[in-house]
């Protein structure tokens, strides 16, 4: 009844109740820049607490930032850079019909996304390890703290850090997965020949999601690793 | 109708879309926005008689002083529900996702919303966050009042996480509704139909649906942070680790404040339909009101703060939000006016959904001037907690949003069905309701002014005697809505046909067939002229 099956690669029928493809476009594409509009909102609410605890306590971000590697935060930041430019190469081959090339540009962005979570798996891990965890569960490991960061007077409510650490890049990370399963979903569209000059919406959303994930990601970095 | 050609009017065939496909299946699956409203009534309407239940059982606790049929911890529980799911799951999706979805495409002459799917799939968030929420019950129920304040609320409940977790599912539910509706109302107006053209009420929806996508996302990341601080004990709000339980009020009415205006944007554009159609004549001042909704929705993000000005924010927050909240009253009166200047030398037919309209006004203006004395900081100290409070939002909310609901339903149901209710029961219900509802919350005012606190079970012996009146008033109130039930399911079964236009609407709904055909209108419709050319 909507979005028809299209029956020649590449020929999109538009849904019932739009007068043609074009309209169909410009009402998906205003669709999602509402939509990115509130996840702008929820991601604001961390950032706006971040803000006023930062304010209140900035001994305890300066020092829970010294447990953060700045090697895999940076590494990470150009990795989402890079798949973000991938991500723009998938879309602009699918508007050509370059298929094939289309489908590498969205493997590859794919691929960044693990890499993204493979290197925060390292840092969870880690953090896991000594006792860094957020609020009460929070079992610092003195000893290893020391020989992580040497002689740092720890702040009492340094789990308060930690906190916020793990609710924004657990946040992040989470749409970072919910991106890696839309790429996949748009890839497999992109195999089928659905894509073409005049019908690439899907790729279009998902590519606009997949820079907001990306544009959180900048702003976290420095607020998380870079604030001592 | 002047104002349309190409329009037809008359029914060629009896197909229409509650006979388009049949099944079960065919319903929960169905991309109608007609049959997604119809799926949002039945649901809002058995989630309201849940609602109600709760209600009844708080009015007969306190009925006498001390222990009545509950203890305690008993009222605290139902009071919180009662709240929870009268906001949550009946009045914020009540007139947009219910008469919303079912007219605002309509009403602008298109064939459906622009997304259809997400439509559908918002109406199963609901389902699910209701889930949720109401899962909460098997761990004991949650005990908190339904706006989950801090630090009572993060103390590891898993009744707490469940009512929470299920309250985010729900807000999608909105937030996907008003996404549909603002790009709806841009991009599927049909020709002729400039945005100076949309009906007042696509008018109110359009504005609702700005609040739902802009602040719905802060009420999800907040019980997101209350669901974290209940499991790991983040800290956010808790003093223990440097948190602040303020933080967490800010949080919360940054959405919940401007989720009133949610509630009562739609019920103001009900309204406008209703005063119009039941004057005959043109609605006056047509831009006022139109922009007066948007102005609502603009300020309602900037007048948070007046939950807050006993709880330790600075004398100057609390000076500048008094100040914002009492400009709310500004849009609110012009509209006000308008109805009022509409009704003036109008034809009044004095059926069911204008008794509605007209209790509405009554209602809602003293609702609405209480409100006035609430954000006047220097009252707002004695009557804060107090039953005034609890007065002034129930005459809003209730006196005016499910005034408006029951005037639309009144209104609209012989184009829903094609079938008329018995007009007579209809303003029965309303006499029962109404009276119930000044016997019930009247005396409130009252005992809020007197001292009587809000949210305990038990309350001083010299209140008992204005207590008993609020509990009957209460009974009177259930009784007008079961008459409702009867005459809605009374006109379902044995209504006379209605026709396409049984109220004399000028508005596009009215032009085409009832219950109308799948796609709405069986020619799009071309407009000329303005929503509400009565001759």
């Amino acid at each position: 009844m909507s979005t028809a099956k299209s029956s020649t690669p590449g020929v999109h029928q538009h849904a019932h109740h739009y007068d043609s493809a074009e309209h169909e476009y410009q009402s998906s594409k205003q669709g999602l820049w509402l939509f990115m509009c509130t996840e702008i909102l929820m991601f604001g609410g961390l950032f706006v607490a971040y803000i006023i605890f930062h304010n209140m306590f900035p001994e305890t971000f300066k020092v829970g930032s010294l447990f953060t590697d700045v090697k895999y935060g940076a590494t990470n930041t150009v990795v989402l850079l890079f798949s973000s430019l991938t991500m723009a190469l998938g879309i602009h081959y699918c508007q050509m019909r370059q298929q094939q090339k289309a489908v590498i540009a969205l493997a590859v962005t794919i691929l960044c996304g693990f890499a993204f979570m493979g290197i925060k798996w390292l840092e969870y891990s880690h953090k896991f390890h000594m006792g860094l965890l957020p609020g009460d569960w929070y079992a610092g490991n003195a000893e290893m703290i020391a020989a992580e960061i040497g002689n740092v007077t720890i702040p009492s409510n340094i789990a308060l850090y930690f906190s916020f650490y793990f609710m924004m890049t657990g946040l992040h990370g989470v749409h970072v997965l919910v991106g890696m399963g839309l790429i996949t979903w748009v890839m497999i569209r992109t195999m089928r020949g659905e894509f073409g000059p005049h019908f690439y919406t899907p790729v279009e959303g998902v590519g606009l999601f997949w820079h907001l994930v990306d544009l959180v990601w900048i702003y976290l970095f420095p607020l998380l690793y870079l604030v001592s | 109708m002047a104002n349309v050609t190409g329009a037809h009017t008359a029914n060629h065939s009896d197909s229409n879309y509650l006979n388009h496909e049949k099944g079960l299946w065919n319903w929960l699956s169905t991309l109608d926005h007609k049959r997604i409203g119809l799926l949002y009534f039945i649901t809002v309407a058995i989630f309201f008689l849940i609602g109600g239940i709760f209600a009844l059982l708080i009015r007969t606790e306190l009925f006498s002083a001390g222990e009545t049929i509950m203890t305690a911890e008993q009222y605290s529980r139902v009071m919180t529900y009662h709240g929870a799911v009268m906001v949550f799951l009946v009045i914020i999706p009540g007139i947009p996702a219910f008469l919303g979805n079912f007219f605002l495409p309509m009403q602008i002459g298109a064939k459906d919303v622009a997304f259809p799917r997400l439509n559908l799939a918002s109406w199963y968030c609901l389902i699910i966050g209701a889930g949720i929420a109401l899962a909460s019950l098997f761990f004991g129920g949650a005990d908190t009042g339904w706006t989950f304040y801090t630090p009572y609320s993060i103390k590891h409940a898993p009744a707490v996480i469940c009512m929470v977790l299920g309250v985010f599912v729900a807000g999608f539910s909105s937030i996907l509704t008003g996404l549909n509706f603002i790009v709806t109302t841009h991009k599927l107006r049909a020709p002729g139909m400039t945005m100076n053209r949309i009906p007042l009420f696509v008018w109110a929806l359009y504005s609702t649906a700005i609040i739902q996508v802009l602040a719905t996302p802060v009420l999800a990341i907040t019980v997101l942070l209350l669901a974290a601080e209940n499991v790991f004990g983040i800290g956010f709000f808790d003093p223990a680790l440097g948190g602040d339980p303020v933080l967490f009020q800010h949080f919360f009415w940054f959405y919940s404040h401007p989720a009133v205006y949610i509630m009562i944007l739609p019920a103001f554009g009900v309204i406008s339909e209703l005063i119009t159609t039941f004057s005959k004549k043109t609605i006056f001042g047509y831009t006022a009101i139109a922009y007066s909704s948007v102005a609502i929705a603009a300020v309602s993000f900037f007048v948070w703060g007046h939950h807050m000005f006993v709880s330790g924010q600075s004398e100057i927050a609390g000076i500048v939000f008094s100040f914002i909240t009492m400009l709310v009253g500004v849009p609110t009166a012009i509209k006000l006016f308008n109805w009022v200047a509409t009704l003036y030398k109008g034809s009044i037919n004095l059926s069911a959904p204008m008794l509605y309209a007209l209790g509405f006004m009554f209602l809602f203006t003293i609702g609405g001037v209480t409100g006035i004395f609430l954000a006047t900081i220097a009252v707002d100290v004695h009557f804060h907690d107090t039953y005034f409070v609890v007065a002034h939002f129930h005459y809003v909310m209730v006196g005016g949003t499910l005034m408006a609901i029951m005037g639309g339903i009144y209104y609209w149901f012989p184009k829903m069905f094609g079938k008329l209710v018995n007009d007579k029961w209809a303003q029965v219900s309303f006499f029962f309701i109404f009276v119930g509802f000044n016997v019930t919350f009247y005396p409130q005012f009252v005992l809020g002014s007197l001292g009587m606190p809000r949210r305990y079970f038990d309350y001083l012996p010299e209140y008992e005697h204005l207590n008993r009146i609020s509990t009957v008033g209460a009974y009177l109130i259930g009784i007008g809505f079961v008459i409702s039930v009867i005459t809605v399911i009374h006109g379902l079964f044995r209504g006379k046909p209605a026709g396409p236009n049984p109220w004399g609407g000028t508005t596009l709904e009215w032009t085409t067939a009832s219950p109308p055909p799948h796609e709405n209108f069986l020619v799009t419709p071309i407009v000329t002229a303005g929503p509400y050319e009565h001759r």
